[in-house]
């Protein structure tokens, strides 16, 4: 097995830039990453590093000023509607507020219908949808029987970020994109998400890209980790790599003021 | 054993819905903080915390109302003042308090200066505005914040400049109590830890003599404060020092909590997770017997029915679960 | 959605102002189907008969006579005795019939009359007074000796073929009619307009035409608004641009100049109701699309909008499903002000003569527009104009009720 062959997706000089004259902002600057097949990869930064343009960027939701996308080793097209319904059935989202993430008039029954019927399942039985239904439910541990008929709104928000999971179980797509998906729920119901992410690289070889601003999530949950400082990539490499020998200076800043528990925390260094 | 600062005895306090469904969100709270000493409050988000620190100013307004208890800041109980009286003398004064997102709380129109006027002229007319300008540069300087904020407008300083020049003005009459409620969530990592700086030499030099702070991220907590007391469902389910909460807890949940504990250090990786399932009762109708029942996986039938006491475990140490300290090792260990 | 309407009708304000407004609804689908035929019928011979029961004087003379022993003379003569008559009455016995000034009070009737009945005489010189206050006088002589006058009045007939005045009966001053037994009766409650048309009956079916047209507008503007409003929103750049910038041209012009402009270019033979409405809502949709606008450009960047793109659905699907349901209660709230919007800019363009120009339909506005016409607020014909206020008053002031009620329901910040 070639590294080359579970490349799936890599980015060449990607590039987004807001505005124009003296208002020009550079977002996300030249940045170059390749993404392993069932891998789970963060990219950490702080806020106003541009790692959220560059999410909106790998998903199609936002054009890039300059580079290219390859998605599996293809660059990709996303120039009609239907191309990038195509595209979309390999990338797919969590995003970081549940709360935000749902239509609060659909029922929790149409949100999972809507994936099964993506997935080219509208042909299906009723039955057939109500099992795969369930099955996406159980995996990340709700019972499909108590949220049917029920809205988003009446879970809590680690219910509703697991629901979120159960999306993605049904649509089965190639990467996950999961823009901070723990920072608005607690700390409890937080490892059971990480659980899950795992879960999905794990079972179902699915690789996750997993952004966030904390840096012991990321090394928490990730294989490689990729440093991101005002659109740039400063350092990547695997996570035991990056986090316990860091090399970049802006990296190890990070990690110092971080608090920690087991070492003493050095509040001298700011 | 230092002066007692803030002593809060069975303090009740409750949100008053339309419709007239109360939530109960502080239920039946005490604590104690002597002169010198930081006190955290972890717990969940709806546990009641940033309620806890509403109710312990004294100061109530809608939906949020005072039901019981007593509130006893350096000797001097507050929790039967009127609210006017409460504003004018305690807060600021005996008790400050920030919230979150403290820094949006600058009016952008006005500078720095003004809102340290303002603070010092609500408790002492008299100042002159070269006395509180003398007093604020002073302040100012040995917390590490440049003499030039004070003329600067709120819109000129970054996020955690703002942060930080907000604690400075909102302690520079030197309370006796400072309520921190979480006071760098909403700060990146650096700003974060130059704000907890500034907190911890607030306490050193004695500019406030205890704090209560606030959050949900344990590892801050663990680095900032004595003591740690965990709330669930309006209630304190343990207190401890800050050590024997992270490293040895004893009730359930907050050994549940502590387990979910992350940080980017060697071996964090191999620790399996805890994840408690299930999600806080509702306060409108709060269950008779323990909170946290339907969560344990200890739980025994009794659990749910009978009333669950504070236990006393000794070096102001407490915890509320029916077991005893002996059993409750020897069901951790078995695990 | 069941919640909201419950909370809905928990906020005191909007409950007050839909009860209002539904008893002015309900009046207006209700009093046509109890008081029948043609509202704008010129029922009166004449103009602004004052509001009252009016009895067929014919059948009166005809109806069988009562007589009761009330001293219905004395009643009379106090009412017909107005106080300018009366202040006469003392500047004359005053001055001519040498009576103490101190000693006449205009308000005991029974002895003014005494002292004018022994003083006052034809024969006395009014000197020092012009010719035409000596005849001021003598008429106000002959006036008080008609209204004090005893005698009983006749009625008489004339006979078809002499052509002889025949008596045919006497009414006494104590002799009554039964006023049930009288079957030609018709009681204007708020009397007659100019044309001599009952107000009432006028009044409901110009609030129902009002209304129409308050709704029409409304449908129109919240319509035009709506879809530009998402429009711009959602698609964001040139086109948000150009929808920006008509918007914006519309609401620095002062939309009722143009609303004036439109009626008036229109000419007066193609002015219907449908047409005032539809002008009226063309011209009030900016405030709509702005702020449905600014709504859209907050929810645009949601998660959820984002999920919705992500599984594929189209740019109308999102419109509808993901969009318009989060600013639903925006715009029920602003489709609420545009009627009350509609229904004040048809009653200034229908007082300035622009409204719909018809004579089948009267509308509120063109109520107060014939009123002022005919000088009915110089002439104290309150019942032509202050009705008609009324309404609008309380059309206006329910709408706007129910406006702020739905807005602390859905912005809980404006709670106290």
């Amino acid at each position: 097995m070639t590294k080359e062959a579970e490349m799936c997706l890599e980015g060449k000089g990607l590039t987004k830039v807001f505005g124009y004259g003296t208002t020009k902002t550079v977002a996300v600057d030249h940045v170059d990453f390749k993404f392993h097949k069932g891998e789970i990869i963060s990219i950490v930064g702080e806020s106003g590093s541009g790692k959220t343009t560059l999410s909106k960027m790998l998903l199609g939701l936002i054009s890039t000023s300059e580079g290219e996308i390859l998605f599996q080793g293809k660059p990709r097209d996303i120039g009609s509607r239907a191309k990038k319904k195509e595209y979309w059935k390999g990338i797919q989202a969590i995003f970081q507020d549940p709360f935000s993430s749902y239509n609060m008039f659909n029922k929790i029954d149409s949100v999972l219908l809507d994936c099964i019927n993506m997935r080219g399942g509208k042909g299906l039985s009723q039955k057939e949808k109500f099992d795969m239904m369930t099955e996406a439910c159980s995996f990340v541990n709700l019972k499909f029987a108590e949220l049917t008929n029920k809205y988003p709104f009446e879970l809590s928000g680690g219910q509703m970020q697991r629901l979120m999971i159960a999306r993605i179980f049904l649509l089965r797509p190639q990467i996950l994109l999961a823009d901070e998906p723990t920072s608005m729920i607690d700390a409890c119901s937080r490892a059971t998400i990480l659980d899950m992410l795992l879960k999905l690289r794990d079972e179902i070889n699915m690789t996750v890209i997993f952004i966030t601003h904390d840096i012991g999530l990321a090394y928490y949950i990730s294989d490689s980790v990729y440093i991101m400082e005002h659109g740039k990539f400063v350092e990547h490499g695997g996570a035991d790599e990056v986090i316990l020998s860091p090399k970049a200076d802006y990296t190890k800043r990070l990690i110092s003021d971080v608090p920690k528990i087991y070492e003493e925390w050095d509040l001298t260094t700011v | 054993m230092g002066k007692v600062m803030l002593e809060v005895n069975n303090l009740k306090t409750k949100y008053v819905t339309r419709f007239h469904e109360d939530v109960y969100a502080v239920d039946g709270v005490s604590l104690k903080i002597e002169e010198g000493k930081s006190l955290g409050v972890a717990g969940e988000s709806g546990c009641g915390k940033s309620t806890l620190a509403l109710s312990l100013m004294g100061y109530y307004f809608a939906p949020l109302h005072y039901m019981s208890g007593e509130i006893i800041v350096d000797g001097k109980n507050i929790s039967n003042m009127k609210p006017n009286d409460i504003r004018r003398k305690i807060l600021g004064n005996e008790i400050a308090y920030i919230p979150q997102a403290a820094m949006n709380a600058l009016n952008p129109t006005a500078k720095i200066i003004n809102f340290v006027e303002d603070v010092v002229h609500a408790h002492e007319p008299k100042v002159s505005k070269k006395d509180i300008y003398d007093m604020a540069k002073e302040r100012f300087e040995i917390l590490g914040l440049p003499e030039q904020v004070l003329q600067k407008h709120s819109v000129e300083l970054s996020g955690g400049m703002k942060q930080r020049t907000v604690i400075a003005i909102s302690t520079i009459l030197s309370p006796k109590v400072l309520i921190a409620d979480e006071p760098s969530s909403a700060l990146d990592v650096t700003s974060q830890k130059m704000v907890i700086k500034m907190m911890r030499e607030l306490m050193e030099k004695g500019f406030i003599k205890s704090m209560i702070f606030i959050t949900h991220e344990l590892p801050l907590l663990y680095n900032v404060t004595d003591d740690i007391m965990v709330m669930y469902a309006g209630q304190i389910v343990e207190r401890g020092t800050a050590k024997e909460m992270v490293f040895d807890s004893y009730h359930p949940y907050s050994r549940g909590l502590m387990g979910s504990i992350i940080v980017p250090e060697a071996g964090v990786r191999d620790n399996k997770l805890v994840a408690i399932p299930g999600t806080p009762p509702n306060l409108k109708k709060p269950p008779e017997g323990c909170r946290f029942a339907d969560r344990c996986k200890y739980a025994v039938d009794s659990c749910k029915t009978n009333k669950i006491e504070e236990v006393n475990a000794g070096n102001g140490r407490m915890y509320r679960c029916y077991m005893s300290q002996e059993k409750l090792k020897e069901v951790y260990d078995n695990d | 959605m069941k919640n909201m309407i419950k909370q809905v009708f928990h906020s005191p304000k909007f409950v007050v102002g839909f009860v209002m407004f539904m008893l002015v609804f309900l009046t207006v689908l209700i009093y046509p189907l109890i008081v029948t035929g043609d509202p704008l019928e010129m029922i009166g011979n004449g103009a602004f008969f004052e509001p009252g029961t009016y009895v067929n004087v014919d059948e009166v003379v005809d109806s069988q006579q009562y007589k009761l022993h009330i001293d219905a003379k004395s009643k009379k003569i106090e009412k017909d005795l107005d106080q300018t008559t009366r202040d006469d009455m003392k500047e004359w016995l005053s001055k001519f019939g040498g009576v103490e000034e101190s000693s006449i009070d205009t308000k005991d009737t029974a002895a003014l009359l005494k002292l004018w009945q022994d003083h006052y005489s034809t024969d006395i010189k009014m000197t020092g007074l012009t010719a035409a206050k000596q005849k001021y006088f003598k008429r106000l002589g002959d006036t008080i000796v008609d209204i004090v006058n005893d005698e009983d009045l006749s009625i008489a007939e004339k006979d078809k073929e002499s052509g002889e005045l025949k008596e045919k009966t006497k009414i006494g001053s104590n002799v009554f009619a039964r006023v049930s037994s009288i079957s030609n009766r018709k009681t204007f409650i708020l009397g007659t307009d100019n044309f001599g048309r009952d107000v009432l009956g006028e009044l409901v079916s110009a609030t129902k035409t009002s209304l129409k047209i308050g709704f029409a507008a409304g449908i129109v503007a919240t319509l035009v608004g709506l879809l530009l409003g998402l429009i711009a929103g959602y698609v964001g750049g040139i086109t948000d641009d150009i929808i920006m910038f008509i918007t914006n041209l519309f609401t620095v012009i002062p939309s009722f100049v143009i609303l004036i402009l439109i009626s008036y270019s229109i000419g007066n033979s193609r002015r219907g109701v449908g047409l005032v409405a539809i002008i009226i809502g063309i011209t009030s949709w900016t405030w709509t699309t702005r702020s449905v606008r600014s709504q859209v450009i907050s929810l645009r960047n949601r998660d959820h909008v984002n999920l919705s793109k992500l599984s594929g659905h189209s740019m109308f699907r999102i419109m509808i499903c993901d969009i318009l349901p989060y600013i639903a209660s925006y715009v029920v709230m602003a489709f609420i002000l545009q009627i009350s919007t509609g229904i004040l800019s048809e009653a200034q363009l229908s007082m300035l003569g622009l409204g719909p120009s018809t004579a089948k339909n009267a509308t509120l506005g063109l109520m107060m527009n014939w009123a002022m016409q005919c000088s009915a607020y110089l002439n104290g014909k309150w019942w032509a104009y202050f009705p008609v206020i009324l309404v609008i008053a309380i059309i206006s002031f329910s709408l706007n009720l129910m406006n702020t009620g739905l807005d602390q329901v859905f912005n809980p910040q404006l709670r106290d």
